[in-house]
């Protein structure tokens, strides 16, 4: 599989010279300290890096969460840096689809809703019942995420966040409340979506084995962007083990 | 400083706007206390030495003559301590700043030395020389509202002769503690005085030497009064006396004492009810602080804290608010106190009022409040008893949902996800759901029934000066005058109709039920003043029979058609039976009507009235003024504006601070409610509300989840608020509602209006709040951290 190279023309994210600075003078913290980065549409990009790289940081930013102190952030022909808020929100409305480590569904409503929740807003989503039959989760739909195990609930997460055909999935350490089988599960629909969807990925971890799975992979620290590597042999799910 | 008291003033300082709305409820309601508590003190503390020192008899007995002989048979009945005489008649006096004569009482003042029954307090000059009968004392009040001072001459209209007296002091006394001209009840110090002369100089003047015509006495302790007040009325029933009546009926004495004791009732009624609501905020705000730091809990814990040790800390956070806030309340409420004096001291004429701080009240604010905290603590706290230190700093589980509603079916299928996220929230808690839906109702209820009580007045006011009085003014007689005097009045030029009124002094009984009271004489067909039916159609008054008001009705146990017993005390004085023959509706006094002829024949005097209404054409007033003073029958004219004016003024001063004072305490309340309950609701849905703007819901769309729970809530307590705003009123009404007067309940549009905007205005404000603070909390830390 050589996406990245197939797909180099067209970028889902150009980054130039980001940096991001919490607090001001002596307690100013420089999360992110000139950043260039370009991610190709359709790749699974895979964040590697110690607490406090930057990483999460940069996901926030590229995922409208957040805002650049300086540089440039262009999503294919918008430029992320100069929106508002209300602008960022229609973008992670369209565009963003975002996993979470804690998965963040809403207790009051069942899978399906939860899946809802993000389809009654969205102008081309598949049905909940699609999304929830993509991370096979059919049988247990109409249950609420309190008697759903964390694996089962991480893939309703999935669901919603796919449900609407982002262009984009952030995922910020998906399994890192998941034991490895279950996680290697999670990773595996995360990789069908890119599959079947062609939904770019950015997937933060602390898990280097994940790597193996990714495109492109960036190594972080200290803020800065340490190394880019490409991976042309990407390995199935399956075969990652941490 | 330990290490839990330094987070114990973290927290406050983390809650603060939380922490102070609940001040400001508990404030209230401590403020109340104090300051009712303080006045019910003050008021009966004042009144009872002003009673003491002065003398102020027990038992008053009118009669039309008697000799003074009779005086010592008076002083032989068992159970009487002391009797004394006086005089007691109406006058008229000219002022420089008014058209025409003022109404006035003259009493006789007893002039030697030793210590009199109702013994009179002079403010300024002295007292009348004996030997001088054109000195005269003045009431205080009215000197005041004329700027009369001693050295002043007045000219005094007494039994239809007019003379010019010196004023050589003013005086209070314990008898005019609360009045209002004849026929009124709203205070005017402009419009009603008392003149106390010499004995003998007034005696001359009535025609009165060796008698008298009101009798005063003081009881032994232990008396039995109605035996006394029996045996009074034998001795005097041959002198044309209209029955004793006890202090408790006199009319000073009784609007005093009601207000005494109705601010007893709301002092003991209103204050708890924002305290119930205090102790409401106090346990979700401190069961919400524990729930957000079970695991630091959980930590302390391990470290050998004790279980009540975390308590305590909990404990004492709900208490510095509770008691902080009574702190608040008593300041608030002495000052309150203090503002307030004025206001009594311009309806209730007392030599002094000091606001007493009650000790007692305010422990016992301070009490409520800790009682309130602890209340509201403990309840929270039984969390943290439950609880292992391992179970604590484990997270805890994700609220389970399975139970609630699944919407699948019906209209409910229909449903957007965040409306059932807000509808399964609310199922989830019904208790706080419900404890916030009483709470507002309850502010909102306060306010509305105090509303619709004030609309219910001004409806009284319309309703007896425009509905039932038409006349521009009532013209009394010194005694009763000839039929033929009314068309001397119909002849003056500029009156353009003038109806005749007989007011005649009468026990009613109905078994063992006895009202003492007046029976109104109209002419047939009257447009003045009429007797109106409870649709305000006016009633026919029949040949036989009689019309009593519904307050009488009430007092006296009788129905159209039940006969009743009449002791007529005037003319004849006889005893006659009559049939009630209609039920008139009144909002003021409780009259009886009956046809003028009819009750002429009664009293075996016909013919003859005691006052007119008049109605006068435009541009003619100080003419027909001028014409009257000429008249010697005429002891006085009340304008029937004058009396609206003077109503309408006490409203005006009393309602607006009043409307005021009741919206405070309603927003307070919503306020302190909607706005904790938001802000523990955005607590614990932090992370939901992160979610959802992070999944690309708009600020106003994430806002929804939450304010739309409160706007259920708000939706809900409404109703109810409205419902028992409008139940309240009724209780009110009929505790406020006496022979006296009668507060009606009415549909107030305007009340429920403003009852409601206020609620709404106030949960708007608290979510506004709440929303600003949605906007500007950071969506990506909210996602980091875990519950």
């Amino acid at each position: 599989m050589a996406r990245a190279h197939e797909t180099e023309a067209n970028h889902a994210f150009k980054v130039q010279n980001l940096t991001k600075t919490y607090g001001e003078g002596h307690s100013a913290v420089h999360a992110l300290r000139g950043a260039d980065l370009e991610i190709g549409d359709g790749e699974i990009v895979v964040l590697l890096g110690p607490s406090g790289s930057g990483k999460s940081t940069l996901l926030n930013i590229l995922g409208g969460l957040d805002r650049a102190s300086s540089g440039t952030v262009q999503f294919r022909d918008q430029n992320l840096t100069n929106m508002d808020d209300r602008a960022l929100t229609n973008y992670r409305r369209r565009h963003v689809g975002f996993v979470f480590q804690f998965y963040n569904l809403m207790p009051s409503l069942t899978a399906r809703e939860n899946v809802e929740l993000v389809t009654e807003i969205s102008e081309n989503p598949i049905t909940a019942e699609r999304a929830l039959e993509l991370v096979g989760l059919t049988k247990r739909i109409d249950h609420f995420p309190a008697q759903l195990s964390g694996g089962e609930q991480q893939r309703v997460a999935i669901a919603r966040a796919v449900a609407k055909q982002p262009d984009v999935l952030f995922c910020d350490e998906p399994t890192g409340a998941l034991d490895s089988a279950t996680g290697r599960a999670v990773l595996r629909v995360i990789q069908d979506v890119n599959e079947v969807l062609g939904t770019t990925v950015l997937l933060i971890t602390h898990a280097a084995a994940m790597a193996a799975m990714a495109d492109r992979v960036i190594h972080f620290a200290d803020g800065q962007i340490k190394k880019v590597e490409l991976n042309k042999n990407r390995v199935s799910a399956e075969e990652i083990h941490w | 400083m330990t290490p839990l008291h330094a987070k114990l003033m973290r927290d406050l300082w983390r809650i603060k706007a939380q922490a102070a709305a609940i001040m400001v409820v508990i404030a209230i309601g401590v403020a109340l206390q104090i300051m009712m508590s303080g006045f019910v003190s003050s008021l009966t503390l004042t009144r009872d030495a002003y009673y003491e020192r002065h003398q102020l008899a027990d038992v008053f007995a009118s009669v039309v003559r008697a000799p003074n002989y009779v005086e010592s048979r008076l002083a032989d009945i068992p159970g009487i301590r002391t009797v004394e005489t006086r005089l007691n008649s109406r006058a008229s006096a000219k002022v420089d700043t008014r058209e025409f004569s003022i109404s006035m009482q003259v009493l006789s003042l007893p002039l030697h030395g030793r210590r009199h029954l109702n013994e009179v307090r002079l403010t300024q000059g002295r007292l009348p020389y004996a030997q001088r009968p054109d000195e005269i004392l003045l009431l205080e009040s009215f000197a005041t509202a004329h700027s009369i001072v001693p050295g002043t001459r007045l000219e005094v209209t007494l039994n239809g002769v007019r003379r010019w007296y010196n004023v050589v002091g003013t005086a209070q006394s314990p008898e005019f503690i609360y009045f209002a001209a004849p026929g009124e009840f709203i205070p005017d110090d402009a419009r009603f005085g008392v003149i106390w002369m010499g004995r003998p100089a007034l005696a001359a003047a009535l025609d009165l030497e060796g008698a008298f015509n009101e009798a005063l006495v003081s009881l032994l302790r232990g008396a039995n009064k109605d035996a006394v007040l029996d045996q009074i009325d034998q001795v005097l029933d041959p002198f044309g006396a209209p029955g004793s009546y006890g202090l408790e009926d006199f009319p000073s004495d009784r609007f005093l004492s009601e207000e005494i004791s109705g601010l007893e009732v709301t002092s003991s009624t209103v204050p708890p009810v924002f305290m119930l609501v205090a102790a409401f905020l106090l346990y979700i705000v401190t069961s919400r602080m524990i729930t957000a730091e079970r695991e630091e809990i959980g930590l302390v814990r391990a470290f050998g804290y004790s279980k009540r040790e975390v308590a305590s800390h909990y404990l004492e956070l709900a208490l510095f608010i509770a008691v902080t806030g009574a702190a608040l309340g008593c300041l608030l409420g002495v000052l309150l106190g203090r503002a307030m004096v004025p206001v009594y001291t311009t309806y209730y004429k007392l030599p002094f009022l000091l606001f007493r701080l009650e000790f007692a009240s305010f422990a016992s604010g301070m009490l409520l409040s800790i009682a309130v905290a602890t209340l509201g603590g403990v309840w929270a706290l039984r969390g943290i008893f439950r609880l292992t230190p391992s179970e604590a700093m484990r997270p805890p589980t994700p609220p389970d949902f399975s139970h609630s509603i699944s919407f699948k079916k019906g209209v409910f299928a229909r449903l957007d996800q965040p409306t059932r996220m807000v509808l399964r929230r609310l199922m989830r808690q019904p208790w706080r759901m419900l404890g916030a839906v009483i709470g507002i109702a309850s502010g909102m209820a306060l306010s509305l029934a105090m509303l619709i009580i004030y609309d219910g007045f001004d409806v009284a006011i319309d309703r007896t000066f425009n509905v039932v009085d038409r006349s521009d003014a009532t013209v009394s007689f010194v005694r009763n005058v000839p039929l033929r005097t009314i068309y001397d009045l119909k002849r003056m030029e500029g009156i353009s109709r003038a109806e005749p009124v007989r007011f005649v002094p009468v026990v009613f009984r109905n078994g063992l039920r006895t009202y003492k009271g007046s029976i109104t004489g109209l002419s047939p067909a009257p447009v003045l003043h009429r007797a109106l039916d409870k649709d305000l159609r006016p009633i026919a008054l029949p040949e036989r029979g009689i019309v009593l008001s519904t307050p009488l009705a009430d007092e006296l146990d009788v129905q159209v058609g039940d006969t009743l017993m009449l002791e007529i005390r005037e003319g004849r004085q006889q005893t006659v039976m009559t049939q009630v023959a209609g039920i008139a509706e009144s909002l003021l006094g409780a009259p009886a009507y009956m046809d003028l002829a009819a009750l002429g024949q009664q009293i075996g005097e016909p013919d003859r009235f005691s006052a007119a209404y008049i109605s006068m054409r435009d541009g003619w007033q100080s003419k027909v003024y001028a014409d009257l003073k000429d008249m010697p029958a005429v002891a006085g004219i009340s304008l029937r504006s004058e009396a609206e004016e003077a109503f309408q003024r006490v409203m005006d001063e009393g309602a607006g601070s009043a409307r005021f004072v009741m919206g405070v305490m309603a927003f307070a309340i919503t306020f302190g409610i909607v706005y904790n309950v938001a802000r523990v609701a955005q607590d614990e849905s932090a992370r939901d509300l992160a979610s959802l703007r992070v999944l690309g819901f708009r600020h106003s769309e994430a806002a929804f989840v939450l304010l739309g729970e409160l706007a259920v809530v708000v939706l809900l307590a409404l109703p109810l608020g409205l419902w028992m705003g409008t139940g309240l009123s009724h209780l009110i009404a009929q505790g406020f509602s006496t022979d006296l007067y009668q507060v009606p309940v009415v549909f107030a549009p305007k009340a429920y209006g403003s009852s409601i905007s206020v609620v709404v205005f106030a949960a708007g404000f608290s979510g506004w709040l709440v929303q600003r603070k949605i906007r500007s909390s950071d969506i990506t830390l909210a996602l980091k951290t875990r519950e």
